[in-house]
């Protein structure tokens, strides 16, 4: 088969080995991202043949979503928004001491959700092509609703009041900026700062990484870490976890490959829905541990965000369309090569199309070795002495959102939220549903904005569309769930 | 300058030479480029502001040029400058700011900023900027799905004008944005009432695309550059395009002049200069670019770009600027009208 052939060229595995090693660095590392390192790649390429050169980029870019979740889960900071979910259980079990035991499960996670996708790419992409235009702007409405919906609705710390009231918050900060729709200015108080809206890397590392450490600091709080070094980069998981891990990364790859393959969605809302998803599905004990350090809501997102950043090549392959900001500039990389993307590349480059599909196995198994031996060192960040690690913290937020804009007011802005966070924190509003609702929140309105003018101003879409429809349904029940069954369980024992 | 391009270079000039002494006969020295004396045709360094990210129109413009430059010899070091933000403006405002220290400098600047100071979006306006030159344009393009039942742009115009409800337009840029003016440009051309175009906005060219293929809209208005592709591949129709004359890549494709519509639109991409510079610079470093886009190194940089050539500088692209700012003014006048009288 030529995608074989072509993938187990020398010079293509030493590009995609190169491609995943300086992703998994971009990913660590919150600030530059995968789009601007693809974007300033792209000259380089120009070096190799097309597959290549794909082969490199995408490399970069599975690479990046891997070694994203190294800084969710030891530092709280989740560097792009396919990583917030990881920091929900994530951070809790490195902050209980098993900080070597998350990372290998979100590095076994990525891993087998990036080869299932691979796989799921292998059998169907052509195919797949009709599932990635099967979704328009009601439905997109309707996914990000019960995205939003389905990770507020079981927020734990605070209640549902709370958890809604954040979920909120989100939504209006991601309103601040340059409308999409009209390109009115709003929220900006005539500042120039402001114009883009809040960026989500300033307001992440706020309401995580900046308030935990402000937090820890004004706490005084000097963590027992130091009895528990020796387990700390501990990789060994037991049975009876492994048990409990597989079946959850079986579902949430195909989950979030099917959400990837979708051009409007993409590895943000696959990890939320995920993540939700397996909530729901556990049983109310192992429901608790959401959000405390289950082990199971670490793999769920970890799988589903590379799963759909694999699965978003459908999109790209097959139909020249992109599905996120990264295979948008890979699209117009591809071009520059003389290459259009399109219904029959499977047919006119072979060697591009399953050249590529074929290097994601090889860049997978790459990932691993790179990144396990790793593991036991990254762990022992979090050993170092609260005088050493709150400094290195912030200084790592700083520089990382400096690097962004290169804008003084960003790092104001970032640390005033981080001192709203301190106190919301104090008050035990939860961060994470504010947020989900800031990601979530533009493209929920765009889409919103878009299916009222395809429907000349009314809100027929909900009900005429089945998929819609469908959707919507889900999101009820899943708010109604919760209280129709306390109240049955009350009506029995009653 | 590499040593074996000298003779070349030399002889270059001996033929400018006679050309100038020509030239300043006719009175109009100013406006030729030549590389004698104190004009020479190349520079130690260029530096491009990009008024946005990396992987952009004016970034991927900017680095094409750039590499143009460096590989032909005519700049020894360029260097780029990502300064996104506000739509341009950040950038425009840090250029004003800075002028006095930004030698050797230029903006990447194109059509999406005239409209956008036009409609008032950007604290300072493209004009306060001295313009260089321009090097490329992408031309708008009337686009419907493969198995859609319209067939020319006759039918497209009466179907959107007369059934808005069943024909929704996409575009990659927002209500009153590019791709929205030049569908508003060919249907006011084409006789129908200006601001009832049922336009649906998406973030980029790419986007529209996705829903003209979905099916969530009927027609696309978006850039040549971006359906080419998808032209190619059988998956869309262009039905006409906005350039002067037909595209050498796609001959079939008739322009809306041919077919008698009046309504002819570049989105031209180019330099600007801050504010206060010298006409001998700005005359220098049109002359460099000029130069450039006569070089084989730069055929191969536009041909990835998929972009035409459309090349002015000096007086020229002064008297085009104001062409195209009043063309785009009316414009949006009477779509601003059209819509008013529309809701009223």
């Amino acid at each position: 088969m030529a995608g074989l052939e072509v993938a187990t060229r020398p010079t293509n595995l030493l590009l995609v080995s190169a491609g995943c090693f300086a992703g998994t660095l971009i990913g660590m590392l919150p600030g530059l991202g995968p789009v601007s390192a693809i974007a300033l790649l792209i000259p380089v390429t120009y070096a190799f043949d097309p597959a290549g050169a794909l082969i490199l980029l995408a490399g970069v870019y599975y690479g990046a979503v891997f070694g994203g979740s190294t800084s969710a889960i030891l530092l709280n900071a989740p560097g792009v928004a396919g990583t917030v979910a990881t920091t929900f259980d994530g951070f809790p079990l490195a902050r209980s001491g098993a900080a070597g035991k998350a990372l290998a499960v979100a590095a076994y996670a990525s891993f087998s959700g990036g080869t299932l996708a691979a796989v799921m790419l292998l059998v169907a992409a052509p195919a797949l092509a009709t599932v990635s235009l099967s979704f328009q702007s009601p439905e997109y409405f309707a996914l990000m609703v019960l995205g939003l919906i389905a990770v507020t609705a079981f927020a734990g710390e605070g209640g549902f009041a709370k958890s809604t009231l954040m979920a909120v918050v989100g939504l209006m900060l991601a309103t601040v900026g340059t409308d999409r729709t009209d390109g009115v200015m709003r929220f900006t108080f005539g500042r120039l700062d402001l114009l883009d809206g809040i960026s989500f890397l300033l307001l992440a590392m706020a309401a995580f990484a900046l308030s935990e450490v402000l937090l820890a600091a004004l706490n005084g709080e000097t963590r027992q870490t130091t009895n528990k070094l020796a387990d700390m980069g501990s990789l060994k998981l037991s049975r009876k976890e492994v048990q409990d891990v597989a079946p959850a990364i079986g579902r949430s790859s195909l989950l979030g490959f099917l959400i990837g393959v979708l051009p409007g969605a993409g590895a943000t809302i696959a990890s939320f829905m995920s993540y939700a998803f397996e909530r729901n599905l556990a049983a109310p004990k192992a429901q608790k541990e959401f959000g405390k350090g289950s082990l199971r809501g670490l793999a769920a997102p970890e799988s589903a965000n590379n799963a759909a950043s694999s699965g978003s090549f459908v999109p790209l392959l097959t139909l020249g369309v992109p599905g996120s900001a990264t295979t948008a500039v890979m699209l117009g990389a591809l071009i520059s090569y003389g290459i259009n993307p399109g219904p029959s590349l499977f047919v006119d480059r072979p060697d591009v199309f399953w050249g590529v599909i074929v290097s994601m196995y090889v860049g997978n198994v790459v990932l691993l070795i790179l990144n396990l031996p790793l593991i036991p060192y990254f762990a022992r960040i979090l050993a170092l002495p609260q005088t050493f690690l709150v400094p290195l913290i912030v200084f790592f937020c700083l520089v990382g959102v400096y690097l962004v804009s290169f804008n003084v007011f960003d790092l104001y802005l970032m640390i005033a939220f981080g001192a709203v966070a301190v106190v919301l924190r104090r008050f035990r509003y939860p961060m994470a549903p504010m947020i989900v609702g800031f990601t979530l929140g533009g493209l929920l309105e765009t889409n919103l904005r878009r299916s009222m003018v395809l429907y000349d101003d009314s809100f027929s879409f909900v009900w005429e569309r089945p998929i819609t429809l469908l959707i919507m349904v889900l999101t009820v029940l899943i708010v109604l769930l919760p209280v129709l069954r306390k109240r049955w369980r009350r009506a029995v024992t009653d | 300058m590499p040593s074996i391009l000298k003779p070349l270079f030399l002889r270059r000039s001996c033929f400018c030479a006679v050309l100038l002494a020509y030239v300043c006969l006719q009175g109009v020295a100013a406006e030729a480029c030549d590389a004698t004396g104190d004009t020479p045709a190349d520079m130690a360094r260029l530096h491009f502001l990009v008024p946005g990210g990396a992987g952009g129109g004016w970034d991927s413009t900017a680095r094409a040029v750039g590499e143009a430059l460096r590989r032909s010899g005519l700049a020894a070091r360029v260097s780029y400058e990502n300064r996104s933000g506000g739509g341009g403006g950040v950038a425009i405002a840090h250029f004003i700011e800075t002028a006095g220290r930004q030698q050797n400098t230029v903006f990447v600047g194109s059509t999406a900023l005239v409209i956008r100071s036009l409609g008032g979006l950007l604290p300072q306006d493209i004009d306060e900027l001295v313009p260089i030159a321009s090097v490329v344009a992408d031309y708008g393009a009337l686009v419907v799905r493969a198995d859609s039942p319209l067939q020319d742009f006759a039918q497209l115009s009466t179907a959107v004008a007369e059934n808005p409800r069943q024909n929704k337009v996409a575009g990659g840029s927002v209500r009153g944005g590019m791709d929205h003016l030049v569908l508003e440009l060919a249907m006011i051309a084409a006789g129908h009432p200006a601001g009832r175009v049922p336009y649906v906005a998406y973030d980029a060219g790419g986007q529209a695309l996705t829903s003209l293929l979905s099916g969530e809209t009927q027609v696309l208005s978006t850039g040549v550059s971006e359906v080419a592709a998808a032209s190619d591949q059988g998956q869309v129709r262009i039905l006409a395009i906005t350039s002067p004359e037909r595209l050498p890549e796609l001959p079939e494709v008739p322009t809306l002049l041919e077919l008698g519509v009046d309504a002819e639109f570049a989105n031209w991409r180019g330099f600007f200069g801050p504010p206060g510079m010298t006409e001998d610079e700005r005359k220098r470093i049109a002359c460099v670019i000029e130069t450039m886009t006569r070089t084989p190194e730069w055929e191969t940089q536009r041909s990835r770009l998929a972009l035409t050539n459309f090349v002015r500088r000096g007086t020229a692209f002064d008297a085009f600027l104001r062409d195209n700012r009043r063309q785009l003014d009316r414009l949006m006048d009477s779509v601003r009208a059209g819509k008013k009288a529309a809701t009223q």
